[in-house]
């Protein structure tokens, strides 16, 4: 319930999934392992995606066109990537993207 | 449109790697690459994340590693969560949205270096 409500509410005022709250709330308070919380997570999202971009709809924020331009390759994209999930340690690629998830943001805040 | 694409590819790799929906690329993606608002840019990452989430986990369930009966919860009891956030997120300023953005990457950023430095054991196939 509590993972619910937090993950919305950071879904819906970030535009994110809410996997980074998810995951860790999964693994920390409700004893997962790492590649379940992730998939569990994976799931979840599918709901809150749903709901937050159907409200978003409402306001007339969402570009159609934009989001299938992105979101249809990603798919592609998420099927490699849950593939090599299962074949290599996360770990380098997560620093990785911590770097660049650094360097976006600074972009962002200078925009 | 063809480096929105690129965004898409590549969010989707990490997304489905990290257990993330790809949103938080997305947004800094659309943003920059295709100048929207950060209240366009959010909502229309909410609408990419449906499809990758969806076959990310369809994938995932392959292996096993859904458990699908948390993962409807957590999904179901978002939903007063969600039509919040997205008020909030509609009635805050584009710079305060876009600042708090920023920090939130720098925040989840700081997050994965965590977690890689502390995954052990748990990290084995289920």
């Amino acid at each position: 319930m509590a993972i619910g409500t937090a993950a919305g509410l950071f879904s819906g005022l970030f535009g994110v999934g809410g996997g980074s709250v998810i995951v860790p709330l999964l693994i920390l308070w409700l004893g997962y392992g790492e590649r379940a919380a992730t998939a569990t997570s994976l799931a979840a999202i599918v709901f809150i995606a749903a709901f937050a971009a159907a409200i978003q709809g409402v306001y007339g924020n969402v570009h159609v066109s934009d989001a299938a331009l992105v979101g249809v390759p990603a798919v592609g994209g998420v099927l490699a990537g849950t593939w090599l999930a299962q074949r290599i340690h996360v770990r380098v690629i997560s620093l990785l993207f911590a770097a660049l998830l650094l360097a976006s943001a600074i972009e962002l805040a200078l925009q | 449109m063809i480096w929105l694409i690129l965004i898409g590819l590549a969010a989707g790799v990490i997304g489905g790697l990290l257990g993330v929906g790809g949103g938080i690329l997305f947004v800094p993606g659309l943003v920059i690459v295709a100048g929207l608002t950060q209240h366009q840019a959010e909502a229309t990452s909410l609408l990419a994340i449906v499809p990758v989430a969806l076959v990310g986990a369809l994938n995932q369930d392959r292996y096993g590693n859904v458990r699908r009966r948390d993962a409807l919860r957590i999904g179901v009891l978002s939903l007063a969560g969600v039509a919040v956030g997205v008020a909030f997120a509609n009635a805050l300023s584009a710079t305060v949205l876009r600042d708090a953005f920023a920090v939130l990457m720098v925040v989840i950023a700081g997050q994965l270096v965590r977690r890689a430095l502390h995954t052990s054991t748990a990290d084995k196939p289920a």
